[in-house]
C-alpha cells in the first residue's frame, strides 16, 4: 500500500488536516503505525507529522509536570523531573523502541501495550487534545474510554502531579520473559499517605481490558484506610471487578483474573 | 505517490536520496543502498535484527520511516571495522563465540555500540537491558553479554570508536 507523508510546522495545521481527512493518521514514534504498514494492516493512506516544539517539551511548574506527546520513553528516562515515571518508561521495549515510542502513542497502544498509559492513569493525568483548531483538556480516564474516536484529533501532551513521596507511586509490569517480555498485566498505584491513612488512592491496570482502566473497587477498598494486611486482602478480593482481560498468546483471560490479586497484593505490600 | 528528498550521513558519507513518504529506513538502506548488515527480521520492531544508530541512539530501521531521518547521522555495522581491523566489539564477539547463525549479530553489535558510547563501563545488568530488544535464538545470550563486557573492559576503543569504511566487512 502506498502511503504519503505530510509534515506540518504547527499543531493547529496538522490537526485541521487529521480532522477532515478520514484516511489520515498522526504519526508519533511509528512503533504502531509503521508496524501496521509493514503488516499491510493500515487503515490509513496518509501519515502526518508535526515539528511543533510543544510536542517535545517537558515543563515542570510547582508540583505539576507537562509532558509533550512527542516525548519519547528515552527522554523520560533522561529527565530527573520525571524520575517517578522511570519504572514505567523502562518497562516499554528495549532501548531502540524506547528511543522511538512516544507518550502520545502509548495512549493509543492496544493490549498488550500501554504500560505508561496505566502509570499516567494512576497519576490522574490530564490530556491536552487538539481537535481542528480547538484545544481542550480532559481527564485521561475519559480519554481512554473514548480513544477510538480520538484518532481524528491530535494529543499534544499530558499533565500530571508529581507523587509526594518515593513510595507513594508504585508500578509493576508482570511478564513471563526476563528482563523484557510482553506484559501479562501491568499495575500502577498512587498511594499517598495522609495522617497514616491512604488518601486520593488511584489504581490502574493495563492489559486487563481493551484499554488501560482504573480499578475503582480496589480504590474504594483502600481509600481512607491504613495499608495493612487485612485491607490489602479486601483490595485483592476486589481486584478483578469490572475487568475484561484479553485472551492472547501470552495468557488467557481466566489466568489474568487468577493472578491479578496476587500481583496487586505484592505491589501494595511492597514485596513485588 | 509523493516523494521527498532525504539528506543524511550514512557511515560517514553524505547521501541524498529520493524516497517515498511511507518508505522505511530498512527498505532504503538494505534494499536500495545495499547496506546488507541490516537484517530484515520481524518487521514489527520486536526482534532487533535491523538495529542501527541514528544520531547516537539505537533505532529499529523496520519501524522507522526514512523521511523522519532527514539531516540525521546513521551508523550501521558496515562502519565498525577500522583501518586496523575489526572493531573491539567485533573482536570480542569472535573471542567469546557470541555469534552462531549470525542473523542477530549486526543488530546486537549496534545495540552494544550505542550502549558503550553512552556508558563506557556498563554493569552486566546494563548490558542485559541494552540488548533486551534484540532476539538471539542460538547463543542463549550469555556469550553476547560476556563479549560486550569484555569490549567495555578493553578501554575507550570499545566505547563507540568510529571505525573507517570497509563496506561489506561486518
Amino acid at each position: 500500500m502506498t502511503v504519503g507523508l505530510q509534515t506540518f510546522e504547527t499543531l493547529r495545521d496538522a490537526s485541521a488536516v487529521v480532522g477532515r481527512d478520514p484516511s489520515a493518521r498522526f504519526l508519533g514514534g511509528g512503533t504502531l503505525l509503521v508496524r501496521a504498514l509493514n503488516e499491510e494492516a493500515a487503515d490509513f493512506s496518509t501519515l502526518l507529522r508535526c515539528t511543533d516544539r510543544v510536542l517535545v517539551e517537558i515543563r515542570a511548574s510547582g508540583s505539576r509536570v507537562r509532558i509533550g506527546a512527542g516525548v519519547t520513553m528515552a527522554r523520560i528516562l533522561a529527565s530527573r523531573e520525571l524520575a517517578f515515571l522511570h519504572p514505567a518508561a523502562r518497562a516499554v521495549g528495549g532501548p531502540a523502541v524506547r528511543a522511538q515510542a512516544t507518550v502520545g502513542g502509548n495512549l493509543f497502544a492496544p493490549p498488550p501495550y500501554g504500560d505508561l498509559a496505566a502509570a499516567l492513569l494512576a497519576l490522574d493525568a490530564r490530556v491536552s487534545v487538539q481537535s481542528g483548531y480547538s484545544p481542550r483538556d480532559m481527564p485521561l480516564d475519559e480519554f481512554l474510554r473514548t480513544r477510538d474516536t480520538m484518532v481524528r484529533s491530535i494529543v499534544s501532551g499530558v499533565e500530571v502531579a508529581r507523587p509526594r513521596g518515593e513510595r507513594s507511586f508504585r508500578f509493576l509490569k508482570v511478564s513471563k520473559v526476563r528482563p523484557k517480555g510482553v506484559s501479562l498485566l501491568t499495575i500502577a498505584a498512587r498511594l499517598e499517605d495522609s495522617a497514616g491513612r491512604l488518601s486520593g488512592v488511584r489504581v490502574a491496570y493495563a492489559n486487563m481490558g481493551p484499554a488501560p482502566v482504573r480499578a475503582a473497587a480496589v480504590e474504594r477498598a483502600l481509600e481512607g484506610r491504613r495499608l495493612e494486611p487485612l485491607v490489602v486482602e479486601a483490595a485483592a478480593a476486589a481486584a478483578a471487578n469490572g475487568c475484561s482481560p484479553p485472551t492472547d498468546a501470552i495468557a488467557s483471560a481466566w489466568y489474568r483474573r487468577e493472578v491479578l490479586p496476587v500481583h496487586l497484593s505484592r505491589l501494595l505490600l511492597g514485596v513485588a | 505517490m509523493s516523494h521527498v528528498t532525504l539528506d543524511f550521513r550514512l557511515n560517514g558519507t553524505g547521501r541524498t536520496e529520493l524516497i517515498a513518504g511511507g518508505e522505511t529506513l530498512l527498505s532504503l538502506l538494505r534494499h536500495r543502498l545495499d547496506t546488507t548488515s541490516i537484517k530484515q527480521g520481524c518487521r514489527q520492531g520486536t526482534c532487533g535484527s535491523c538495529t542501527v544508530i541514528v544520531d547516537g541512539e539505537p533505532r529499529l530501521a523496520c519501524i522507522t520511516l526514512a523521511a523522519t531521518c532527514d539531516g540525521c547521522t546513521i551508523e550501521t555495522a558496515e562502519s565498525l571495522p577500522g583501518p586496523g581491523g575489526l572493531h573491539p566489539l567485533q573482536q570480542a564477539f569472535m573471542d567469546h563465540f557470541a555469534a552462531q547463525c549470525g542473523f542477530c549479530t549486526t543488530g546486537m553489535l549496534m545495540a552494544a555500540k550505542a550502549l558503550l558510547a553512552a556508558n563506557p563501563s556498563p554493569t552486566r545488568e546494563d548490558v542485559v537491558d541494552a540488548i533486551s530488544g534484540n532476539i538471539c535464538r542460538c547463543t542463549g545470550y550469555q556469550p553476547i553479554i560476556e563479549a560486550v563486557l569484555a569490549a567495555a573492559g578493553a578501554g575507550p576503543s570499545g566505547a563507540g570508536q568510529p571505525g573507517g569504511s570497509r563496506p561489506g566487512v561486518v
